[in-house]
């Protein structure tokens, strides 16, 4: 039996220590009639060669892309020893520090990590992590409100990720909270903020937006202050490296600042696992959600680590808790921090400065192609909206039938755009990933214009 | 000593570095940052080092049985890992077109069929997370269901007393407030207070069985009646499916919502405290409401569905498909284990919980509930050891860490006083847990004999017992720059 390691004599042994015929006599407590039959849609197991066979096949065909989306999760080396430390049984294999004693690995851990998050994001504090960037915005978003105490209404730019948007909607909506969108300028690409926006709790800043666009961050920064509510920054943690911290925002700086922290050591690996960072001014500590680990001192005074503020947590204040979530998404940031200590303040901002650059050289590329045209005019960053005088879905097709993902169409969720897709190029790409996507889809474009459309093949 | 304090100015790690970097020059100055980050600066080795020393603070299961109740430690098979890090899924972006991923979407479609066929529910969705976010699913689910119908004056949750601290904390979430109704002396709902509490303010009953008692609801089908009857529905919390995988069904027994941890019953690593993932389950009645993404069967082609595809769907979770990779894990651990092997797995757990109650009530141990078949753990109770040696729960569970066992669950469930909830798992052997039994004797009679060499345990970890309100006191929750090498600027 898979994992099971008990032998035949084990059994009956262990079933006279009981005082019992048989293994179902111990499900005697069970209504027989609720017992299960045979699982029907389980095949039979499979040795681990047969499955790792499988596996192998089923990875292949998948194959590997030439990837130019971004969108919130982007396409960087990952050091070959962060995974193989972080798989390591006693990192792998443990379970949440509850024993301090027993898991100083994995609080210290923590505890460095959240030292870095405060010194990428100019802020006091940092909890230990929370499901991803969306989900993490979205527990901001109820910390703001609960911070302001007065208003349920946050407003958020469009400009924010269509997606997270969503998530934050879902997680709040049965909660009486009022999300406002913000519109964008056409022009620059930029938020613009209302003349009279009426009493809300906090303004959410992304910073690149989900088009890459730069936002006047420290101009919103004062504006919701200037309102009473918090400003939430919504941050790239790679980008900290050269941007501006939300702690250095306009003059009193962000409260809270969160994001995806993917981009630190984690595969894109189809979704996750990945986490959310969130970080805020130590006032607003105990209105944090999740885990948060201090340091302290052991009965003989020696420094140690150790879960605190638990009082805000599910597990003590059950329903008066800050947010049910009790995880944190502990391997990835395992890997995280790895991750930021070996690239170090110089190899991230190296990181943040070649992908940028990747990113501005293709767009130049493929912006001297007719019939694709940079969307906004404000600076932009590891990330551009190119516009499309052809249709975009037809036109990735295209591209992905020369092995390159060519970007992320987001004409449906901006149909003001026309036809649009939002590019980005990170480090792993060379000179001749960037020429080659250019000549094809220049080749593409060219044979579109030609043909009518039911004659196109590829 | 801390990553910081290995950092020295100009010291990296070269071949990590990018070749080169790139100008800056386009972007406007106010909005670039002025000072760098003081992110350590250290070599490849020292952070190998210094991460590898720091893991080997750590118990696990690799390393340590860790019977911790209600916690499903149980081995996780290394192909699992290595097999869902394959470099192909790894390298694959989640907006990438459905037909770039077919052998993921495959796995993650077959792993959807299994998990319904093995819960005994028509949909499972698995977006959510964790277990609290598959909860948040489901009482989300419950109240969209409700209000689709018009029904809005349900607005109450039920909760035993002896839940998990998530289910009243989820139904907050969901904007419900609870009403928590007691347990009675034998660990069983008690029916005469849910019938009282049930009534047209009722949206439903989150119900956790085995309970975290450690015992197995003898009357689920006069609570899930009870439930039904006054309009609410019944929500499964799966934190002890273990107990029951292939043995009954949440479907069967009536649940109209459930969340599993895969974490626990499907092997997925616990990491230190995450990533998990909390797939949801659904009845006939609730498969409208469904959180997206899941994966849909298009006449052979897998791909995700949209709010297109459930326009009713209570919404997104994550910016993505929840923790993929730990679904991948648990996939091949399904695969591993087949329908024969899922079936054993709730008949091995159960027979190790009730071998290691066996073994410890004739070691002298109490029983919280000796009258009580043990599902997956059982509870012992230390409180008469207390009141004679002063000795407490959380005593024994450090004396414990100095013997090499991780400590069972401690003050959980709070109804049983100085309790220790004890969960074997299927996996460990007969003298794995006859070792286990010699240590509890040996702390006992340590107790008995000379109690303050158990109160000051541990001796033999990294530090001793950790002064937690000092923790929380003088809150200490990042390096001070000071205390580590002065940045480069």
């Amino acid at each position: 039996m898979p994992f099971i390691p008990h032998t035949p004599e084990d059994v009956s042994t262990m079933l006279a220590a009981i005082g019992a015929a048989s293994i179902e006599d111990l499900f005697d407590e069970i209504p027989p009639a609720l017992k299960t039959g045979k699982l029907k849609d389980v095949p039979d197991g499979l040795p681990e060669m047969a499955v790792t066979r499988l596996m192998q096949e089923r990875a292949s065909a998948d194959g590997f892309w030439s990837n130019f989306i971004g969108a919130g999760v982007y396409e960087h080396h990952i050091p070959a020893a962060i995974w193989q430390i972080t798989t390591r049984g006693e990192f792998y294999s443990a379970y949440t520090p509850y024993q301090a004693e027993a898991s100083q690995g994995t609080l210290q851990l923590i505890y460095e990590y959240q030292t870095m998050m405060t010194r990428l994001t100019g802020l006091d504090v940092s909890n230990a992590s929370l499901y991803d960037g969306a989900s993490a915005l979205a527990e901001a978003v109820l910390m703001a409100v609960r911070a302001h105490k007065t208003s349920r209404r946050v407003l958020v730019p469009k400009t924010v990720h269509p997606i997270y948007r969503k998530v934050v909607l879902t997680t709040v909506k049965n909660q009486g909270i009022e999300l406002v969108e913000l519109d964008y300028d056409p022009t620059t690409g930029q938020t613009l903020l209302p003349a009279d926006p009426g009493a809300f709790a906090g303004l959410v800043i992304p910073q690149p937006s989900f088009f890459g666009v730069l936002e006047d961050v420290h101009v919103m920064t004062d504006w919701a202050h200037a309102y009473g509510a918090l400003a939430i920054g919504l941050v790239n943690p790679t980008t900290l490296a050269v941007l501006e911290a939300p702690g250095k925002w306009g003059t009193k700086g962000a409260d809270i600042a969160v994001g995806e922290g993917q981009p630190l050591g984690a595969p894109m690996a189809s979704g996750g696992p990945y986490f959310g960072f969130m970080c805020c001014r130590q006032e607003f500590v105990r209105q944090m959600p999740g885990r948060i680990v201090g340091r302290t001192v052991d009965l003989d005074g020696k420094p140690g680590f150790s879960l605190t503020l638990q009082a805000r947590e599910q597990h003590i204040r059950r329903s008066k808790a800050t947010s049910n979530i009790c995880t944190n998404q502990g391997l990835v940031v395992t890997a995280a921090t790895q991750y930021m200590a070996l690239l170090g303040p110089q190899g991230l901002a190296k990181v943040a400065s070649a992908s940028h650059a990747n990113t501005v050289a293709l767009a130049d590329k493929l912006t001297v192609i007719p019939g694709v045209m940079r969307a906004f005019a404000a600076p932009y960053f590891h990330e551009v909206v190119l516009k499309l005088t052809d249709n975009a879905k037809d036109v990735l097709r295209a591209l992905q039938a020369q092995g390159i993902l060519g970007g992320l169409d987001i004409s449906g969720w901006y149909p003001e755009l026309g036809q649009a897709i939002l590019v980005c190029v990170t480090e792993t790409k060379t000179a001749a990933d960037l020429d080659h996507y250019a000549q094809q889809l220049e080749r593409i474009l060219s044979k579109r214009r030609e043909a009518p459309p039911c004659a196109y093949k590829n | 000593m801390l990553i910081f304090d290995h950092s020295r100015p100009g010291r990296t790690a070269t071949s990590q570095l990018p070749a080169a970097g790139g100008s800056l020059d386009d972007l406007p100055a106010a909005l670039r940052r002025k000072a760098a980050p003081a992110l350590p600066e250290v070599s490849e080795l020292d952070v190998v080092r210094h991460y590898t020393r720091l893991s080997q603070k750590n118990f696990s299961i690799d390393t340590q049985f860790y019977p911790l109740g209600s916690c499903t430690m149980k081995y996780n098979p290394r192909a699992c890992n290595s097999l869902a890090m394959l470099p192909q899924f790894l390298a694959r972006h989640p907006a990438s077109p459905d037909e770039t991923g077919q052998g993921f979407l495959a796995s993650m479609f077959e792993l959807q069929e299994m998990l319904k066929d093995v819960t005994g529910m028509a949909g499972v969705s698995m977006a959510p997370m964790a277990g609290a976010h598959g909860e948040f699913a489901g009482v989300a689910m419950i109240r969209a269901y409700h209000d689709a119908r018009g029904d809005t004056a349900r607005r109450e949750i039920i909760v035993p007393d002896a839940a998990h601290g998530t289910n009243p904390a989820t139904a907050t979430m969901c904007g419900y407030t609870v009403k928590e109704i007691p347990t009675d002396s034998t660990g069983a709902v008690n029916l005469e207070a849910l019938r009282a509490a049930v009534g047209p303010q009722t949206a439903g009953l989150m119900l956790t069985n085995p309970s975290t008692l450690g015992v197995f609801e003898k009357t689920i089908t006069d609570i899930q009646k009870i439930v039904h009857d006054a309009g609410g529905l019944l929500y499964y919390d799966g934190a002890n499916l273990n107990a029951i995988l292939g043995k009954v069904r949440p479907g069967d027994m009536g649940f109209d919502v459930i969340h599993m941890n895969l974490h626990k019953t499907f092997s997925t690593p616990h990491g230190g405290g995450g990533p998990g993932a909390g797939p949801v389950g659904v009845s006939q009645r609730l498969l409208p409401f469904m959180p997206i993404p899941l994966v849909l069967n298009d006449n052979g082609l897998y791909r995700l569905a949209t709010e297109t595809d459930l326009p009713q769907s209570i919404g997104r979770l994550s910016a993505n498909m929840g923790n993929a990779g730990v679904l991948m894990r648990a996939y091949v651990y399904a695969r591993l284990l087949g329908g024969e092997g899922m079936h054993r797995v709730a008949e091995y757990a159960t027979l190790n919980a009730n071998y290691l109650m066996a073994k410890l009530r004739e070691a002298g141990f109490d029983l919280a509930f000796p009258e009580r078949r043990a599902s997956h753990e059982f509870i012992v109770t230390l409180k008469k050891l207390k009141d004679v040696t002063g000795v407490s729960a959380m005593d024994f569970a450090k004396r414990l860490l100095d013997y090499g066992y991780h400590a069972p669950t401690t003050y959980f469930p709070m109804l049983v006083p100085e309790c220790l909830l004890i969960e074997p798992t299927e996996t460990e052997s007969r003298e794995t847990l006859d070792g286990f039994v010699e240590a509890m004797k040996t702390i006992k009679h340590e107790a008995e004999t000379n109690p303050e060499l158990v109160k000051g345990a541990p001796y033999s970890l990294p530090v001793r017992r950790l002064d937690d309100v000092k923790a929380a006191r003088e809150l200490d929750l990042a390096y001070p720059v000071a205390e580590s090498m002065p940045p480069r600027v």
